[in-house]
């Protein structure tokens, strides 16, 4: 797939076409998981801005084995983060993913899930916020093969957007081909809780910093499946100063 | 401390502004606790919110004054820090923010805009920990998120948690009595009572002569579409309970 995309397919529409062909064609990064062991992947990318970064990545779980894989979306012009990840039997995917953009910034997390075999877990929560004329974009395709009994896929995005000029996109994808499965999945947009904003200002937080705090807490959400504590912490903090 | 002069204020209506307080005047001294009556729609949320600067409620006339300030100027996180505390009869709910994170920012969030030195890690727990066991809240639900599963007076216990921590000069209390059962009004009442003292206020405003056996007032005022038709003295809320307020209005 060296063509470049157009808006015409399904996985580009809400991208931003003149971007992605400063940086098409992509390569993209190969990760496996060997059966029965784990792994943890955090992108933060730190693009420059103005810039269009694009980064794919074909990810294999082994049989038994988990990987935890986390996105922090904030930074450069355009920006997409996609995977593609097959899991074997009884494999476990966890992926968290934020996006935060503002002012014109257009990204996008884009995943395609395919339990290939019985009795697999894939777990994802992405969580984004939009301000000014900026757009966030989940699409999430989870794929049961035949062979996928047993599997237990869920879905779950939420969106916040600040002002009026912004834009949330989600869209679900399920096709499955098992009998026996469980795939949920669930999208809400809003906006922030103008009570929850009163109590904290009320309680003496400035507007900014109550407004910070929310937002923190609703992306929250998207890092509990970080397994160290310190990543976590890490990822944390790095939330609390794009949010600053 | 407090003087609240021809007070007018509205609020946001789908159709336009609706005037809810007209003319409302109150003068509450250091030391004194005033509450405040009135049937449902008499505007005593409308007061509350106002005092403590929620957006959606307009001031269309007359003057708050509150320690020789110009109240109604300020910002609500500034009346704040200026010691106007405001416990909500709706207290909300913040999925993912810890009570005790929620609590320590307030803390040195006032502190900070009173020009003080804000609370270090371990004098802030030592504060937290002594306000939750004073009014029976259980510390282990300073760690969960704020107010969320907690139950209706678990909740109210929170809201005296937070004023004990934070010891504002003006505790406004809306209907802080709705939602308890007789326990947990008695460790409220304590909680209100614990906090009176020469140089604190309180206005306490509640839809029940009940909360009134346990925090004695010094004066009880009425309030009847958006003014105060009658004040008295503990007394009165007694007269209201037996003859309404319609017999108090007429």
């Amino acid at each position: 797939m060296t063509a470049l995309p157009s808006r015409r397919d399904e996985d580009w529409r809400y991208s931003d076409i003149g971007a992605v062909a400063r940086v098409w064609p992509v390569a993209p990064e190969v990760i496996t998981v060997a059966p029965g062991t784990s792994a943890a992947q955090m992108v933060a990318d730190d693009a420059a801005p103005g810039s269009a970064t694009i980064r794919q990545f074909d990810i294999t779980i082994g049989a038994g084995a988990s990987l935890a894989f986390h996105i922090i979306a904030a930074s450069g012009a355009y920006g997409r983060v996609a995977l593609d990840v097959s899991l074997h039997e009884g494999a476990r995917l966890d992926l968290g993913g934020i996006i935060i953009a503002g002012g014109e910034q257009v990204l996008e997390i884009v995943t395609t899930v395919r339990h290939l075999g019985p009795g697999a877990t894939s777990r994802q929560v992405v969580r984004a916020i939009a301000g000014g004329t900026a757009s966030a974009t989940y699409l999430g395709k989870v794929a049961v093969a035949r062979e996928g009994q047993q599997t237990d896929a869920a879905q779950s995005f939420k969106a916040l957007l600040l002002d009026r000029g912004a834009t949330a996109n989600a869209k679900p994808e399920l096709e499955i081909f098992a009998d026996d499965v469980k795939c949920a999945h669930g999208a809400t947009v809003g906006e922030l809780d103008k009570t929850a904003l009163f109590y904290l200002q009320s309680r003496g937080l400035p507007p900014a910093e109550a407004q910070a705090l929310l937002m923190r807490a609703f992306l929250s959400d998207a890092l509990e499946s970080v397994v160290d504590e310190a990543a976590r912490e890490a990822a944390e903090a790095r939330v609390t100063a794009l949010l600053a | 401390m407090l003087i609240i002069d021809n007070l007018h204020a509205s609020v946001d209506a789908p159709g336009g502004a609706k005037p809810i307080l007209k003319g409302l005047s109150l003068t509450v001294n250091a030391g004194e606790v005033h509450a405040i009556m009135g049937p449902n729609g008499a505007g005593k949320s409308t007061l509350s919110y106002v005092l403590a600067g929620r957006a959606g409620y307009e001031v269309t006339g007359g003057s708050v004054t509150f320690m020789g300030q110009d109240l109604l100027a300020l910002e609500p996180h500034e009346r704040a820090a200026a010691g106007v505390f405001l416990g909500l009869q709706y207290p909300v709910e913040i999925p993912g923010v810890s009570n005790l994170m929620f609590l320590r920012t307030a803390l040195n969030a006032q502190r900070t805009l009173r020009g003080e030195k804000e609370a270090s890690g371990a004098e802030f727990m030592k504060l937290a920990k002594a306000a939750a066991e004073d009014l029976g809240l259980p510390y282990d639900m300073l760690k969960r998120s704020v107010n969320q599963g907690f139950s209706g007076g678990e909740k109210k216990r929170n809201e005296m948690v937070q004023m004990a921590l934070l010891e504002p000069k003006l505790a406004v209390l809306d209907e802080t009595d709705s939602g308890l059962d007789i326990d947990a009004l008695r460790v409220v009442s304590e909680g209100i009572n614990r906090m009176r003292s020469p140089d604190r206020a309180t206005l306490l405003i509640t839809h029940y002569q009940r909360l009134l056996d346990y925090v004695v007032p010094d004066y009880v005022h009425v309030l009847v579409d958006g003014r105060i038709v009658r004040t008295g003295g503990p007394e009165l809320a007694h007269v209201l309970e037996t003859d309404g307020y319609a017999a108090i209005a007429a």
